[in-house]
């Protein structure tokens, strides 16, 4: 790969060259170390960095490879995960003050995957505050800014991971998407990312914001590398008991699929008039692509799509609510001073330990599970979400795959919905009815707006099939060839 | 006015599984502070709770001995509140759709025999513990120890079907020796691993309507509850008699003051916020499962007690006390068995050295021995208290200790004959006055013969062998 | 939709949060519009249809009664804001 400078390559041709010792971990490692340095104050990806830690990462998996031992796929390349995954020894923060000082005493399984597999962690990524946003400006850390125009959000939660992968400061990363918290960030920043099937990947150490919608997933500059990546965080784990025992397929030999003959479905509450104009140009780019490479075009409805937002800020912050509660001030974190007594205590630490964004979905969460309230509000929406999923189950008996835009519109600027709660959480509703349902989605580069911003293409499957999103994601990828590194300068 | 109370009480059983419902940490009690926890049980973020098999089957055996239907589909909701003992700020519970309904426990008080109505049986786990640092009321902070975090509980509520407190202690000590007999409990209420609330109400006698009740806390001992639920009636038919009306609240028992005490103004109601946990799926338990663990069921306390009066023809109450340990009874069942002799006598005989058997430190066929050496007369009953005695302590077989010592008695007529010939021989006045009227002096002469023997004789066999040569 | 200032006030208790007269004042406000906004959920009618109250229904995962003693207690406690030896110290609960 001559003249290409390392932190470009994809995390598949890092993984071979060290495999083929063209290049050592530690090379690679101090590379993006460096770049880290350089580059990372422009765009804030991340929250915290560990050159030395890494180093020493590094130089084992070196020792490792001379005497001719592999860990797995991902051995001596250097990732970086949200910071919302425990790593013990290495501070946890989900960007709140509450967790400002937090060091996990266990690593959660996905932390302990990528270790398996030979992965380095150059560093946690910033994020929205406890994953609660869609701009990573609810951080308490400060925004995140896209790479591709630094007075821009990078998307969010994980707004930090997009970023980094692609201002080209990791190899990949791991987010966490709840409701479009992996795949808008993406989408707004050019790159891959994809979230499973519920119970695909596990839950333990992934500090919980909505329990029945969280998953995380990988965010890549390819699609093949999100294969790679998924297929080492993917499988049962018995410390979850929502995470499904069934065999992890060969995501990356799914990227070879042919997609000749897929019927691919296009959802008209998705394509509605008002539509922004360079992100229905893109998408109908991510179509042709595929109809040209032998796929078919259906027409279909999911009747209930505009009930999906409401469903979803009743169930999340309901679920967040009780999940947050933990964080009192007694066994971990921040602990407010002053006060009288143990609820003043609580009261105050909760106050000043949790930022805006956080309150008012704990204040919602609680509200619609009160007394008096369950059942028009949190009953309601259980119910809404069962049809929500039929409307996917049946059109899936139609079709193969569903294709949507991603997000709405390009990355608006730094602080332009920041005061209006309601406009922001519309970011999402082209990625939320998938977390509702359970089903995979993947959002995959397609076109650049006038200003030369990133927008994606959402892919949705049936529950396990995640397959044949990388079949169609790939396609797409080759059909559209866009860069995936952020031009900044040096 | 005659009054009647109604009662109604809720037990929370620690069950006797090796580790705690949600995690792997020991269940045991008594460790140092904070020593059997780990993330999960101390609510680190990103913990998840996975459900451990033995909490269900120990819940479906209870349901099955109590003749509750087992819910094929039951759901485990997450209780919401803050407290310092509870790691979660939840507590995992289940809420709608519990574990078991719709039993009963067949009691006796008072000479009558009642059903008591079994509303609901589930599963939860158990919170940590606050101490109050300091001894003194000025302190303050208080700790927390999240040993017990986790702990699974079983919460049993019984319909509001007890009308006594006599009743009320039937119950609980049914209910307690069926969970020590299915082995899921200890059962021990002063150590906390079973506890009891109570719901008190009092209507005029004839009313069908409830009047307003009151949640009574703090009980420790089954003795407690009855006292409490005395105190608690009289105190609501007091208020009714003055004109007051009885206000919803919960009160504590206080036991050196023997008064039930108000805690309103001191507890914020509630508002739980139930909702099914997302964290764990909803429990699914086959109709195959339940009837292989209806072959695990022993005899019920309730069917040993009938069944051993009746079989054996001893006393209702000694009934009761066999049965409040399988343990016990089954040792009396076996030594009645081992050689045929008096059931009387066996039971009193269990009964008398209770303690020991159930601890284990009796060696198993002592109590038949026992009671067929003294059937047989081979020794005599002060032998036979002393032999046990020894035996406890030694562990040695109680014939061999009986040997060893030459505690056997003379029980034979004619090796007493020559003994009692020369006693009568000795005492000429004493023959005569006897043989005058003097019945009592009976036993002087068994005194003598039992001194010449050095206790060796077996009085009865003496007095007769007497009695015969004194005519 | 209005939620009253005491509503609000009511919530903020339920979950320890503790607000200033001016986040109460914003909450109100917020809350109110999100709360109206959701309320479309009463156009559907979703009479019969059973509730997802799981993300996925199947067989219940179990595991084993074998102790496996976490044996870190250094680890549990490392975090605490305040201690006692081993045990977490808190404020004592104020009675009113």
């Amino acid at each position: 790969m001559a003249g290409i400078p390392v932190h470009a390559w994809t995390l598949i041709e890092a993984a071979r060259a060290i495999r083929d010792k063209e290049i050592s971990s530690r090379e690679l490692t101090r590379a993006l170390l460096s770049r880290i340095e350089r580059i990372d104050p422009k765009i804030h990806g991340y929250i915290t960095v560990l050159p030395e830690t890494a180093m020493r990462e590094a130089a084992v998996c070196d020792e490792e490879l001379a005497g001719g031992h592999t860990r797995g796929p991902l051995h001596g390349v250097p990732v970086a995960l949200k910071d919302i995954f425990c790593t013990k020894g290495v501070r946890t923060t989900c960007a709140s003050r509450i967790l400002d000082n937090f060091d996990p005493p266990y690593n959660a399984t996905v932390t302990k995957k990528l270790r398996e597999a030979g992965a380095v962690l150059l560093g946690k990524h910033n994020m929205d505050e406890f994953a609660m946003g869609s701009s990573t400006e609810t951080s308490r850390l400060g925004p995140t800014r896209n790479p591709w125009a630094t007075d821009r959000i990078p998307g969010g939660s994980s707004g930090g991971t997009a970023a980094a992968v692609a201002a080209g400061t990791c190899f990949a990363g791991v987010g966490t998407d709840t409701g479009g918290s992996i795949r808008q960030p993406a989408s707004l920043c050019g790159v891959v990312g994809m979230k499973p099937t519920y119970g695909r990947v596990s839950r333990y150490g992934m500090i919980a914001f909505a329990s029945s919608l969280d998953q995380g997933g990988p965010i890549a500059r390819s699609v093949p590398d999100a294969a790679v990546v998924l297929a080492v965080i993917a499988g049962h784990d018995r410390r979850d008991s929502t995470s499904v025992d069934i065999p992890v397929p060969d995501f990356l030999a799914a990227t070879e699929r042919d997609v000749k003959g897929m019927r691919v479905g296009l959802p008209r509450e998705y394509f509605a008039g008002g539509l922004d104009a360079s992100v229905r140009e893109s998408v109908e780019r991510a179509l042709k692509a595929l109809l040209s490479r032998g796929a078919q075009a259906v027409e279909i409805s999911l009747p209930h799509t505009e009930f999906a937002l409401s469903t979803y800020y009743i169930i999340a912050p309901a679920e967040a609510s009780s999940n947050l509660a933990r964080y009192d001030g007694v066994r971990y974190g921040f602990r407010a001073d002053g006060g009288t007594g143990l609820i003043e205590m609580m009261s105050r630490t909760r106050g000043e330990g949790f930022g805006a964004e956080v309150k008012r979905r704990i204040m919602i969460g609680t509200y619609v599970l009160s007394a008096g309230y369950y059942e028009a509000y949190y009953g309601k929406a259980q119910k809404v979400r069962t049809l929500l999923r039929r409307d996917f189950t049946e059109a899936f008996s139609g079709v193969d795959v569903i294709l949507t835009p991603t997000a709405p519109t390009p990355a608006f600027r730094i602080g332009e919905k920041v005061d209006d709660p309601l406009t922001m959480y519309l970011s999402d509703i082209y990625t939320i009815p998938c977390n509702l349902a359970g089903i995979p989605g993947i959002s995959v580069p397609c076109g650049m707006s006038p200003d030369g911003l990133p927008i994606g293409a959402q892919l949705l499957g049936k529950h396990f099939d995640e397959e044949a999103l990388f079949a169609a994601a790939a396609a797409i990828e080759r059909e559209i060839p866009l860069p995936r590194l952020a031009p900044l300068e040096e | 006015m005659a009054f009647e109370a109604v009662i109604g009480l809720e037990v929370h059983a620690q069950l006797a599984t090796g580790s705690k419902i949600f995690c792997p940490c020991p269940a045991k009690f008594g460790a140092a502070p904070n020593e059997n926890t780990c993330p999960v049980c101390t609510g680190m973020p990103g913990v998840l709770p996975v459900l451990n098999r033995r909490v269900v089957e120990f819940a479906i055996r209870t349901a099955l001995a109590t003749s509750c239907k087992v819910q094929e589909r039951s759901v485990f909701a997450r209780k919401n509140y803050f407290y310092p003992d509870l790691p979660k700020a939840y507590q995992i519970s289940q809420y709608e759709l519990p574990l078991a309904v719709c039993g009963h426990i067949d009691i006796e008080a008072n000479g009558t025999s009642r059903r008591i109505g079994i509303t609901r049986i589930h599963l939860e786990e158990d919170a940590g513990k606050l101490v109050h640092a300091g001894a003194f009321a000025g302190a303050q902070t208080s700790l927390a120890d999240l040993n017990r975090c986790s702990v699974p509980l079983m919460e049993i509520v019984s319909e509001p079907d007890l009308r006594t407190p006599e009743e009320g202690g039937a119950y609980l000590r049914r209910l307690r020796d069926i969970l020590v007999y299915l082995e899921v409990c200890d059962g021990n209420m002063e150590e906390g691993s079973f506890r009891c609330d109570a719901n008190v109400s009092v209507r005029p006698k004839g009313r069908k309507e409830f009047g307003t009740r009151a949640e009574l806390k703090n009980m420790n001992s089954f003795r407690n509850v009855e006292k409490a639920l005395e105190h608690e009636i009289r105190r609501q038919i007091g208020v009714i008699e003055d004109g007051g009306a009885v206000v919803q609240e919960t009160r504590l028992w206080d036991a050196d003051a023997g008064v039930t005490v108000s805690m309103r103004g001191k507890e914020e109601a509630h508002d739980y916020r139930y909702f099914p946990d997302p964290d764990l799926l909803p429990l699914h338990v086959d109709a195959a499962w339940v009837e292989e663990l209806g072959k695990t069921i022993p005899e019920l306390p309730g069917e040993k007690v009938a069944r051993l009066s009746s079989r054996y023809g001893i006393p209702r109450y000694d009934a009761e006390l066999l049965s409040s340990s399988r343990m016990l009874a089954d040792i009396f069942e076996a030594s009645v068995a081992a050689f045929g002799g008096n059931p009387k006598v066996t039971a009193n005989e269990c009964i008398q050295w209770k303690e020991a058997i159930v601890t284990g430190r009796l060696p198993p066929e002592t109590i038949a021995h026992v009671v067929e050496d003294r059937e047989t007369g081979t020794i005599s009953a002060t032998a036979s208290k002393t032999l046990v005695e020894m035996a406890i302590e030694t562990g040695k077989p109680v014939r061999q200790i009986r040997d060893e010592k030459g505690l056997t008695q003379v029980s034979d007529a004619g090796a007493l004959e020559a003994i009692v010939t020369k006693i009568i021989a000795g005492n000429p006045k004493e023959v005569e006055s006897y043989r005058a009227g003097k019945a009592g002096l009976l036993s002087f002469f068994v005194g003598q013969v039992m001194k010449e023997t050095r206790g060796k004789a077996n009085p009865r066999v003496v007095q007769e062998v007497l009695k015969a040569k004194l005519e | 939709m209005a939620i009253t200032r005491e509503e609000v006030l009511h919530v903020a208790r339920l979950a320890r949060l503790a607000l200033s007269p001016a986040e109460v004042d914003k909450m109100k406000e917020q809350l109110g519009s999100i709360l109206s906004y959701i309320r479309q959920l009463d156009r559907l009618d979703t009479s019969g249809v059973v509730p997802t109250s799981h993300a996925i229904e199947m067989g219940t995962p179990f595991r084993d009664d074998s102790v496996e003693p976490f044996g870190q207690k250094e680890e549990i406690l490392k975090n605490a804001p305040d201690r006692e030896e081993d045990f977490f110290r808190v404020p004592r609960i104020i009675e009113d």
